[in-house]
């Protein structure tokens, strides 16, 4: 890697130029000037102006939360939730473990055992949000998209281990069938034009 | 063998005349490919992807052997094409199932696939139903396997049940236009490959072998997996810790592999045993039992004053020879410093066996180990249950066997199926019991050096020679001419006419000859048949390599000291490589380390087994101690090799070393007394900490250190007893033997091994006896009585009654003098 980038300090370069600001007060008579002129500009005034003028407009622009919520985008990245397939209405997660593997603040631990039909199944599910700092690689990693974050971004709590577990993740199985599981946009979503760099595998079929 | 020198991609190496490549490469860290190869097995060539190319000429690394002066190039232009079709090939239809698939991470197929850089898939066959089954404790997915055969040939070479076979696995043949437009390697491995798959040769859909577990071991992608383990944590969430496994006196290496028990507790458990296969392989014991700590020990004060309490009062301690050479030590300690009395009967016999040995060979202890025994080609083995007793050593035979076409003797009156099933060059003699002298005795007549062993003893063996007139049936060839009339056409008349003709035959005709032959009483003594001299002649052709095993039968025997003298005398005057198999654990270690005695005090310290005050790592004692995963220290094993252990798992209470420092030793930790261990025996002064345990990749063992066979002063007496011939058991025969996977209590209390307590029956012996299986008896000797329930055991045959020690509560013990065999009447009750 070269290091040339990082040695020109000169910033007046990159269009940056310096802010023409007066030169502060060295003696106590300066000092004392510059008091009264910020005392005495009326500054408080306009304010105040301001924010009558729009009380008397009725056009308020404040966000009353949390009785109400600004939309967030739909990468953002907040509290995981659990897909569940389209068709099937089943858990997406086959519990390969990478996104335990791939934690860098190590906050998924999972258990899995053999199931009644020879399947992997998940037996228990856990994220430490106390832990976790939003970081999107389990979604990234995750090869069934399977876990991805979701919008709710309140982790407020009297304590600061607190977890959330699979069944909170999940997408409520009446939710899916309302046709109301969306899909995440994020870290780890299928990139457009990916059927056109797929390569092919031969069958013989 | 000799030294010589190869170059593999200008590198110039040193490696023995007759090695093949593969290993000479890998043990100098030069890296080339290989699946279906096992270091130690024959080479099974199912992969191919091994090619490399040899003066030249394109060879398979894994069987061309090295000649002096070869130059190999691993990888050409051709040879990385055909690789590329191998893992391409291997790829077919091999399912994307990764994510919840066992060995992902560390699957050789995931690994070779990226090594080779196989982004794209050129072939393609159509796939037939492989539908995955359940083996018992193995799990094999018919989807993932790629036939490499590994688990075949693990199973016939080193273990011997051969238990696996490939089986055909039908569907569509190739598309014909491969033949020509794959690369050649490739596509007649693939058309090997599409036509098999594995099966069991007992043709049921359960495995009935030894249990080992090895053949899932070598598998290198997820198709054979314990069952026990099957999705429960994925191989990179668990921390290797590398041991040595303690349940028999084999010393293994072994890692357990574990990590937090579940999302709740944190607490660490182990989840499986892996083991270097290529190097080391394990026995079911070793690899399934490995939850048997003791988990809930805690440090309660008075627990420990108790404990002190105790020991002042005591005046014997008794053990267990499942203890580390460090607490031994810490017991000898103890013991000159307050006089008790350390009974331990079997390492005691054991003791007394190498005491008596080292009169005659002026050694501490034997001359081979187990390494030595699978390099040899004849092998003998007396006085062990050896599949039971050290199944490593029957491994090592078994490997003799088949990789060395080696042959075996195999003296003991149990009769076993395991053994005979290991091949036709193994003979089993079935002695009577307390018969071993006898089978020395033919050792020695038929190996030893008569010119150079004492005179006394070659008069002694003369006496049992006879010559014998017998009348043979031989079949000789002999050329007789006959007079045929035949009907034939006359040239000259043209009309057919009868003529004569003389034709000579050869036939064989059988005539009887009166020879003179050697007549030899000791096989007769031994229980060897008839023709056993023509059969020994075959085995023995082109044998050049010698060993002898002995087992416990030997230190127990009631001559067990003639025996001793016996066994050294036919280390030193015949070409017999000696192991003795101790028999237990660290029997071998506590046989060097501890002053033992056979007489009990008035207050006795049982530790891990029953006395007045009783330390137990298994939980049920009036103290807890750790278990062998939970503890630091070191095994002295057969090998002669003092091993280092670490601990698994966490341990919560007092150790052996918190009483001996409450007793007035002062020592931080148990592996303080690690340097301690008394050189005078062959132990090094070397600090625990320095000690490794790992091997390395050319299969050197460099594990602890070697014990030194010191040299003892020893007289120039070599005077051996006479067979005491009056020595005999009666018909009913009970034999004191752990079925395989159980070695002791521990063993026991593991959840994966489930072998049932109780009194051992052949299935040819309840077939014509009126007992069934799950019956009630009691069982009585002259020593005592048990009362204890029939269990069906294939895995023997013959009428003796086999009794095992790893239940204490079954106390099976207690109808033997110290012998292992005994006769005893049995009764429903």
């Amino acid at each position: 890697m070269h290091n040339e980038q990082f040695n020109n300090r000169n910033v007046s370069d990159n269009g940056y130029y310096l802010v023409d600001i007066e030169d502060y007060p060295t003696d106590n008579w300066g000092r004392f000037k510059r008091v009264i002129k910020r005392t005495f500009r009326g500054e408080l005034f306009v304010g105040l102006w301001v924010v009558l003028r729009e009380m008397i407009k009725f056009d308020i622009h404040t966000v009353q939360y949390p009785q109400e919520k600004m939309p967030i985008g739909p990468r953002y990245r907040a509290v995981h939730e659990m897909k569940r397939l389209w068709e099937s209405g089943t858990e997406r997660c086959i519990g390969c473990g990478l996104c335990e593997k791939i934690c860098i603040s190590n906050c998924i631990r999972m258990d899995t055992k053999i199931d009644e039909n020879s399947r992997k199944e998940v037996t228990e599910y856990s994220i430490n949000l106390g832990r976790c700092i939003f970081c999107g690689y389990c979604a990234e990693v995750c090869p069934e998209l399977a876990i991805v974050h979701g919008g709710r971004y309140e982790n407020a709590s009297d304590q600061r281990e607190h977890f959330v577990l699979f069944e909170d993740m999940l997408t409520p199985i009446d939710a899916l069938k309302a046709g109301k599981q969306l899909e995440f946009e994020g870290f780890g979503a299928i990139t457009p034009h990916e059927d056109e760099r797929v390569k092919k595998t031969p069958l013989s079929y | 063998m000799s030294e010589i020198t190869i170059n593999i991609d200008g590198k110039q190496i040193q490696t023995q005349e007759g090695e093949y490549i593969l290993n000479a490469a890998r043990a100098n860290d030069i890296f080339i490919p290989a699946i279906c190869y096992l270091t130690r097995c024959s080479p099974t060539l199912a992969c191919r992807i091994c090619l490399v190319e040899a003066d030249g000429k394109q060879v398979y690394a894994c069987n061309a052997k090295a000649k002096d002066g070869m130059n190999i190039t691993t990888t050409t232009d051709a040879i990385k094409q055909e690789r590329r079709a191998i893992m391409e090939v291997y790829d077919v239809n091999h399912p994307l199932q990764c994510g919840v698939c066992d060995q992902s991470g560390e699957c050789e197929l995931q690994n070779y696939t990226l090594e080779m850089g196989v982004d794209a898939q050129s072939y393609a066959v159509k796939d037939v139903a492989r539908p995955s089954k359940d083996w018992g404790h193995i799990h094999y997915d018919a989807g993932l396997c790629i036939v490499c055969e590994r688990c075949v040939t693990v199973c016939k070479d080193m273990i011997g049940d051969n238990s696996l076979k490939t089986v055909a696995r039908g569907g569509d043949a190739l598309d014909a236009e491969y033949k020509e437009s794959m690369p050649k390697d490739a596509y007649s491995m693939w058309n090997k490959l599409n036509k098999s798959i594995i099966g069991l040769t007992n043709g049921t859909d359960v495995l009935d072998c030894t249990s080992c577990g090895e053949c899932a071991s070598v598998c290198p992608v997820g198709a054979l997996v314990d069952t026990q383990f099957m999705y429960k944590s994925n191989s990179w969430e668990l921390t290797k810790i590398p041991a040595t496994c303690g349940h028999c006196s084999a010393g293994c290496q072994i890692s357990y592999e574990k990590k937090h028990t579940d999302i709740a507790n944190p607490e660490d458990k182990i989840y499986r045993v892996s083991n270097e296969w290529n190097f080391v392989s394990l026995c079911g014991a070793g690899r399934y039992g490995f939850d048997y700590e003791n988990a809930n020990a805690t440090k309660e004060k008075d627990s420990l004053t108790k404990a002190v309490e105790a020991f002042k009062k005591a005046d014997t301690i008794k053990f267990t020879s499942t203890i580390t050479n460090e607490e031994a030590l810490i017991l000898e300690k103890l013991r000159e410093k307050f006089g008790y009395k350390l009974v331990n009967n079997e390492a005691l016999a054991f003791q007394t066996f190498l005491k008596n040995y080292s009169e005659v060979s002026g050694t501490t202890l034997y001359s081979g180990n187990l390494k030595e025994v699978a390099e040899s080609n004849f092998i003998i083995s007396v006085g062990t249950a050896i599949k039971s007793d050290n199944p490593n050593a029957r491994y090592a035979l078994n490997n003799s066997l088949t990789v060395n076409k080696g042959a075996a003797l195999y003296f003991h009156p149990l009769s076993d199926p395991i053994i005979d099933g290991l091949g036709k060059s193994i003979v089993s003699i079935k002695h009577k019991p307390l018969q071993e002298e006898a089978v020395l005795y033919l050792i020695l007549d038929l190996f030893a050096d008569k010119e150079k062993l004492p005179s006394e003893v070659v008069a002694y063996l003369a006496s049992y020679h006879a010559t014998k007139t017998i009348t043979v049936e031989e079949t000789i060839k002999e050329t007789i001419v006959e007079v045929v009339k035949s009907m034939k056409l006359s040239e000259e008349t043209g009309v057919e006419e009868e003529v004569e003709e003389e034709v000579s035959k050869v036939v064989p005709k059988k005539i009887s000859k009166e020879v003179e032959v050697d007549d030899n009483k000791l096989f007769e003594l031994v229980g060897a048949g008839k023709d056993f001299s023509d059969t020994l002649e075959k085995l023995l052709a082109k044998k050049d390599s010698f060993s002898l095993v002995v087992g416990a039968d030997l230190y127990a025997h009631p001559h067990a000291k003639n025996l001793a003298r016996l066994v050294a005398l036919i280390e030193k005057y015949s070409a017999f490589k000696l192991v003795m198999i101790p028999s237990l654990t660290n029997t071998l270690g506590v046989a060097l380390i501890n002053e033992l005695s056979n007489e009990f005090g008035k207050y006795t310290i049982g530790y891990n087994t029953k006395g007045d005050f009783t330390l137990s790592a298994l939980g049920d004692g009036d103290f807890h101690m750790p278990s062998m995963n939970q503890q630091e220290g070191t095994l002295t094993s057969i090998n002669k090799r003092v091993n280092p252990t670490n601990a698994a798992l966490s341990y919560g209470g007092y150790t052996l070393n918190d009483i001996a420092n409450a007793l007035g030793l002062k020592a931080e930790n148990t592996i303080s007394y690690t340097p301690c261990l008394p050189t005078s025996k062959g132990f090094k002064p070397e600090k625990f900490d320095d000690l490794p345990n790992h091997y390395t990749n050319a299969g050197q063992e460099v594990r602890g250190y070697e014990l030194e066979n010191v040299a003892v002063p020893h007289a120039k007496d070599e005077s051996v007893e006479k067979i005491e011939t009056l020595l005999s058991l009666g018909e009913s025969l009970i034999y004191l033997v752990n079925p395989v996977r159980q070695f002791n209590e521990f063993t026991n209390k593991a959840t994966n091994l489930d072998e049932v307590s109780g009194v051992y029956m052949s299935e040819e012996y309840l077939g014509k006896s009126d007992f069934n299986e799950g019956e009630r008896v009691r069982i009585k000797s002259d020593k005592g009585e048990i009362v204890a329930t029939i269990v069906s055991d294939n895995k023997i045959a013959g009428s003796i009654i086999c009794l095992p020690t790893f239940d204490s509560k079954l106390n099976s013990e207690a109808l033997f003098s110290g012998y292992r065999f005994n006769t005893a009447s049995i009764e429903r009750v």
